[in-house]
């Protein structure tokens, strides 16, 4: 059983694959901070999704009737038959429509999709929007969502139902202890280099207006001095939950093209819709991002069915993605990692391929991974400095590489961006996916 | 609004696995303190989780058979935060991965171990939890070197 990537690995190789040109472009982006308590007037998620794809168009100086394309990931209002809601809802006439259900790896998901379809020709403006905050409270008797096991199935017939949650093997902490455990048998585990990785993120996030923990730093210390809560992971190495949203506009280059002309030309063609207005009357256009390659692996849903604990399935979604933008890893400006633990992003690190299969707790040690350091790493402060805003939480990594690739990044702005390279992960180190991102 | 009554909270029931006709005979095993895991006759894999199929190969060619439970424990946790409502009276949890002598991983917890004293790699044996409801878990402890070959004391 160990090893077991490799086959993979090598058909991956040895098969020539198609894959994108790198045509399409981040064209628009729109994201809602994240609150620890959110105190605003609660709205159901269609009426978010709307607000958030209002944003990001005006981001890109497109307008709604340009929109032939959409992806989502889950309503709250609605179980199934998602995408025709969503139409309907926003008044759209779409070519293209997926419910994208890859947990935190969603958003890198949902925007491969899109780059995918605007590629084939499909479509020409699709946007992507995950909306993550509180909804209503719904009166007594209404019906509701019942999931008190959140993302672990408890229902019959399910085997993590039967086989893994009677023995309280649920939720996400327990996995990833274990994933880490398995680390430090198998490789060595250093707690002072995945505590560096809270302590730097949180540096990052300190630069960042929008990051829920901007007004406290963290250091190696704290970290290790903080709750164990599944042994090895302390509390300040696990993500903390938020309400947030974010939305993305992937498009066409010639309707990224017209978009930005319209950006700087004010506000022509756009009537009310500009709602990102620049007070320093700048040019609100933005620098094209290319979405040029991509790679999504899947082989499980509880770690204990892994093939193999510690090589996850990163690695060949990493590979695909560099080989389809025809890249080298040391052509990577910003490195933005899903995080929802430490030790998610160690193990990223390490089998992107920007350091070797456990070398990763010195490659943290040996490295800045600040904004202004030799290796950044979640520039934004990542999710565990910015706050995980629901599902919402990859598109913060996204957008981020995104903003970074833009020059827009302030304070926080690494010099001379070009390349960004996002993953997402999804359940326990589960659903995986890698993009890498190029300025025109 | 006016205030709603709000019904007591009801004590949290642990969830309980339903066996499926796929599955029966091995939580049907562990009743019997036998640990019982398909094998599929057309590629020699052991199958785990019981399925109707071999992954994999997907033949339908499967035969129940007895193993020893023996394994080592292929990592852990300790929750010290219950990982449900429902477990928090397990705390601290000693969740496990344990990888049987035949290669299969299954879900698990220790028993009869101080949580400090768990290790990656130590061997260990089955422990059958019967519960009141008829349902057996299969749990582990500590391998006991004097007790070889026959299943747990009954």
């Amino acid at each position: 059983m160990a090893g077991g990537s490799e086959p993979a690995s090598a058909a991956t190789a040895t098969r020539a694959r198609r894959g994108l040109r790198g045509d399409a472009v981040v064209a628009g982006v729109a994201q809602y901070a994240p609150e620890r308590h959110y105190r605003g007037e609660r709205r159901s998620t269609l009426e978010q999704w709307a607000d958030l794809a209002a944003l990001a168009l005006a981001d890109a100086g497109l307008t709604p009737d340009e929109v032939d394309g959409l992806v989502t990931a889950n309503l709250r209002e609605s179980e199934m038959f998602v995408p025709s809601t969503v139409a309907e809802y926003l008044g759209w006439r779409v070519n293209f429509a997926e419910r994208v259900d890859l947990g935190g790896a969603s958003p890198v998901g949902m925007v491969w999709r899109a780059a995918a379809a605007v590629e084939l020709g499909l479509c020409d403006v699709v946007v992507c929007a995950t909306p993550a905050r509180p909804t209503p409270s719904l009166p007594p008797g209404q019906p509701r969502p019942w999931t008190p096991f959140g993302a672990s199935s408890n229902v019959m017939g399910s085997p993590q139902a039967e086989f893994d949650i009677p023995y309280g093997n649920l939720a996400q902490n327990c996995g990833y202890a274990m994933i880490a455990q398995r680390y430090a048998a198998e490789l060595g585990y250093e707690p002072r280099s995945t505590a560096k990785i809270a302590a730097d993120q949180r540096t990052n996030a300190v630069a960042n207006p929008d990051a829920v923990f901007r007004d406290q730093p963290i250091t190696v210390e704290d970290v290790l001095a903080s709750k164990v809560i599944a042994d090895p992971l302390h509390v300040l190495e696990i993500v903390m939950p938020c309400a947030g949203g974010a939305a993305v506009v992937v498009a066409s280059a010639d309707a990224a093209e017209r978009g930005r002309r319209r950006l700087a030309g004010g506000n022509g063609g756009l009537g009310g819709a500009g709602a990102a207005a620049d007070a320093g009357g700048r040019s609100r256009s933005h620098r094209p991002v290319h979405v040029t390659g991509f790679g999504e692996h899947l082989t499980h849903k509880t770690p204990t069915y892994m093939p193999d604990l510690v090589r996850t399935p990163i690695g060949p979604a990493a590979d695909q993605a560099f080989a389809m933008a025809g890249i080298a890893r040391a052509d990577v400006d910003v490195v933005e990692p899903y995080d929802c633990y430490t030790i998610t992003v160690l193990l990223t690190l390490e089998d992107s391929g920007f350091c070797a299969k456990g070398e990763g707790m010195g490659f943290v040690r040996d490295h800045d991974l600040t904004y202004r350091g030799d290796f950044p790493v979640n520039t934004h402060g990542g999710q565990l400095g910015f706050g995980q805003g629901g599902m919402a939480g990859g598109f913060s990594q996204l957008i981020e590489g995104v903003t970074q690739v833009r020059g827009e990044a302030g304070e926080r702005q690494v010099r001379g961006c070009d390349v960004a390279y996002v993953t997402g992960t999804g359940g326990i180190m589960s659903e995986q996916a890698a993009l890498v991102l190029q300025g025109a | 609004m006016a205030a709603v009554e709000q019904p007591r909270p009801l004590a949290i029931e642990k969830p309980r696995p339903l066996a499926t006709g796929a599955t029966k005979p091995f939580w049907d095993g562990l009743g019997r303190d036998e640990v019982l895991v398909p094998r599929c006759d057309d590629c020699g894999s052991w199958v785990w989780y019981p399925r109707r199929r071999c992954p994999g190969c997907l033949s339908d060619r499967l035969t129940w058979t007895v193993l020893s439970g023996r394994g080592s424990v292929h990592t852990f946790t300790v929750a010290r935060q219950a990982t449900h409502p429902a477990f928090a009276e397990e705390l601290p949890q000693l969740l496990a991965v344990v990888e049987l002598e035949e290669g299969i991983r299954l879900t698990t917890t220790l028993v009869d171990i101080d949580p400090d004293a768990v290790e990656v790699g130590m061997a260990v044996e089955p422990a059958f939890d019967h519960g009141a409801d008829g349902v057996t878990l299969l749990r582990f402890r500590p391998a006991t070197p004097a007790r070889p070959a026959t299943p747990a004391s009954r």
